[in-house]
Parts: C-alpha cells; structure tokens; sequence
C-alpha cells in the first residue's frame, strides 16, 4: 500500500529524471500498534507488588522464656488484635491478680493515625524524630538510600535501653489484614523492636472482660468460668 | 451546461506522526509493565507503607486462600521440576517427559502429590478449570499432619507442604519465602502456614508479606 508514483516506463533508452513522489502509508503500523498497546495494557500490570519484611522469633519454648525477662516493664507495649477491627493495648507486662481485676488496665485503641499510633509515637518520641530527620536529609539528597537505612538502624540499636518493645498478639478471630496493619504502625513510627506473639491466657481473660465474648477464651478457660 | 470538474484529490493523511507516538507508548508499556501472573485464585493484599520491593530471584511465593488452600510457585523452572521430583521420589511417583513439561509451564501449583500424574496428564484449560473447583479437595497443597482421606481414596497422608518447602530449600539454600494472602483471611489460617514454616523442621523465620503500597501520606 506504500504509495510510490511511478514513471511510466515505455520511452526507450533514456529514462526521464521525472520527480519522484514517495510517500508511505503508514495506517497498518498505527493499527498493528494499537493493538500490541491494548494486548499490553490487558495483560500487564504496571503495579510491582511491595513486600514487608518480618522476622518471627525463634520458636523455641526457652529462649522465648528468657526474652521475656529481657523487656524492660516500663517499655513493653503489648497490642491485642481482636474481632471486627478492633485494637487493645496495654502497657508493662500484668504482674499478679490484682492486674487482672483492674478493669482500666487494658485500653481500647484504633488502627490508624488517631488511635494506636500516636500512643507509639509519644513513647518511640527519641527515636522517631531522629528518623524523620534522616528522611529529610533522604529526601534533599544529602544522603543515598543504604546509608539511610545503616543509619536509622543505628539509631534503633542506639535506643534499644528505653524504646519500647511490642508484642503484637493477634487473637483468633483477627483478620490476615490487621497483621499488616499492626506490623505497618511499627514501620510507622520506626519501632525497632517488636515481635509476634500467642496470646496468654491472661490477655484472653483480659478480653473477655471487656467485650463478653467468650471466644476469645481457650477451652480450658471455657470450662473453669461454666463451674463458677 | 458546466461541467463540473472533478479535482483528483488524494485523502491521505500522514500517520507517521500517529505511528510515533503509538511506537513511545509502546515501548513505555513494554519497559515499565510486568506481565499479570496467573494464579488460581484472585487475592486482594492489604496495603502497607513499606516500599520494598518484591525481589525477582529465589523466590517461592506461598499463596494462601481464605479456607487455607495454598498454592507455591516458583520463579526458577529447573529448581521447580527438581523439586517435584525430590517431592514425589519419596512416594515411588515418576513422570514422563511430557508431564514435566506440562509442570515446567505451570505458573502455581497447587494439587497433592498423588493426583499429580493426573493433573499433569490433562489440557491447560482443564488444569484451569480443576483448580478454580475450590470445593475439591483434591485442590491445594496438603498441609495437614494426618490423614486425609474421602470415598475416592486417600488425599494425603501426611504434610505435603513441609515437604515441598524442605525440598525447595535443599535444592536452593537462598530461597526467599513470600506469603501471599487475601486482606480479609482469619489470622489463624495465616498463622498455621506460618507455625509450619517456623516448626521444628523447617526452621525459617523470615519471610516476606506480599502487600501493596497504601495510598496516601506516609507519615
């Protein structure tokens, strides 16, 4: 379909220099294009998924035992993830029955900027201001992206005697999205310490003190609260 | 009367413009864009402010449905065809040539190991179609630690999925495990695929959570 304009032959011998129109059709290329642009945008995506690192603690019954007397009290910071989106945390770690009695000692909390996380905030204050520092500096170019990360590391480890530590204990009858959430409000406000945990059976009771679910509770549980 | 004289007039538009830009987005979309990867199940991740992105090697993703079905693939296809067989050996199971080739083209997989020969034996759009049955149990990684047997016969008997992970991981030490699950799973579905990971036998304790970014501010 290129159209090319021809001299007509049939003056023999000398061929007249005529001008030479050459002009190419280019529709079929636009055509073939569009359609290879089409296939492209069906059958790609141009998302490339993200990925969130966690390390999960060794699941060895001693170690997690000597862990737990490592966390200081005043910098534990314990998040219950229950049903329906629900989020409760409580500070320092429940020393003896009378902890269990006092009903003001697990605090109803939200996922999001309102809730859960300024309460990390005010407590991971040090720590995350110097992140954000760093991050502006990130953002101006003073400094590359692996001297970033060395560096707010450095800052988590340097913190490590009063940031808080959190345990973060999903319950049953949370959802795989408040995981996320929860591991993101660390990422958040730079928390370097935090760990997945089963619940005690004292965070079940804890719950189901406040909600009257008894779900949350183990069979045992169950069991003990139906014969009193 | 006048004739009216008809002007010879070409209506020819120049698409050389056109087939330039058609050409840029062309290769805009080719560069930028990762082919969608097919999965036999349509999960929704929740979103994250994390930007790391996913790594393109070593990598065996586990991907988790809301009834805990799980589906591995694998980015390497000669690591994935080794583990097959180091999966299947144990079962005095072997396949034939076509058969690994058909397994080789496989995206995920997802079938317990002695419906494999099976499997492998029927047409693309039937393996398709056997996987989007949900309500099969012969669908999905076995990941129960007993028996687990219907009216047509044993399923499993024993944790197929650890053993697809143990081999994948002696054949490639550096392999990364992703977990891919829908927003609105329950935790403890996720948390048994996890507590297997983390057991005494396979020993991993990292992985990554597939996610995607949240939108919005990040502060």
């Amino acid at each position: 379909m290129a159209e090319v304009q021809q001299n007509e032959k049939g003056e023999g011998g000398k061929t007249k220099q005529k001008k030479q129109h050459l002009r190419v059709d280019f529709t079929p290329m636009v055509d073939m294009n569009m359609l290879l642009i089409t296939f492209f945008m069906f059958c790609t995506t141009l998302l490339k998924p993200q990925t969130m690192n966690i390390n999960m603690p060794m699941k060895d019954e001693n170690l997690t035992e000597e862990e737990k007397t490592k966390i200081k009290e005043s910098g534990a910071v314990t998040l219950l993830l229950g049903a329906n989106d629900e989020l409760y945390y409580y500070l320092g770690i429940p020393k003896d029955q009378s902890t269990y009695a006092d009903s003001t000692y697990l605090i109803t909390s939200s996922y999001g900027a309102g809730g859960i996380r300024s309460v990390l905030l005010e407590k991971n204050k040090g720590t995350y201001e110097k992140i954000q520092e760093l991050k502006a500096q990130l953002k101006e170019g003073l400094i590359v992206d692996s001297v970033f990360r060395t560096k707010s590391k450095e800052i988590q480890e340097g913190a490590k005697d009063y940031a808080p530590t959190v345990m973060i204990k999903p319950t049953e009858l949370s959802t795989y999205k408040n995981m996320v959430d929860a591991l993101d409000e660390m990422l958040i406000t730079n928390i370097g310490a935090y760990a997945i945990i089963d619940l005690t059976p004292g965070d079940r009771f804890f719950l189901y003190q406040r909600t009257g679910n008894k779900e949350y509770l183990t069979d045992e549980q169950r069991v003990e609260l139906e014969q009193k | 009367m006048a004739k009216v004289k008809v002007k010879k007039q070409s209506t020819f538009i120049d698409m050389t413009a056109m087939s330039d830009v058609t050409v840029l987005l062309l290769t805009f979309f080719m560069t930028t864009s990762t082919f969608l990867a097919k999965e036999p199940i349509q999960v929704t991740t929740p979103a994250s402010v994390s930007e790391i992105k996913i790594p393109e090697t070593n990598l065996l993703t586990v991907l988790v449905d809301k009834e805990g079905k799980v589906f591995l693939s694998m980015d390497n296809a000669e690591q994935k065809v080794a583990t097959l067989k180091a999966v299947s050996e144990p079962y005095g199971i072997t396949y034939t040539a076509k058969q690994i080739e058909s397994f080789r083209k496989l995206q995920s997989f997802g079938v317990p190991v002695r419906y494999m020969q099976a499997f492998l034996d029927l047409p693309v759009e039937k393996q398709d179609k056997e996987l989007q049955n949900l309500e099969n149990k012969r669908v999905g990684v076995p990941a129960e630690d007993e028996k687990v047997e219907d009216g047509r016969g044993i399923i499993s008997s024993d944790n197929e999925f650890k053993r697809w992970i143990a081999a994948a991981l002696e054949i490639n030490r550096d392999l990364k495990i992703a977990i891919k699950s829908d927003k609105t799973t329950n935790y403890p579905v996720v948390k048994k695929i996890i507590d297997i990971l983390r057991g005494d036998e396979l020993r991993q304790n990292r992985y990554l959570l597939i996610t995607t970014l949240r939108e919005g501010s990040n502060n």
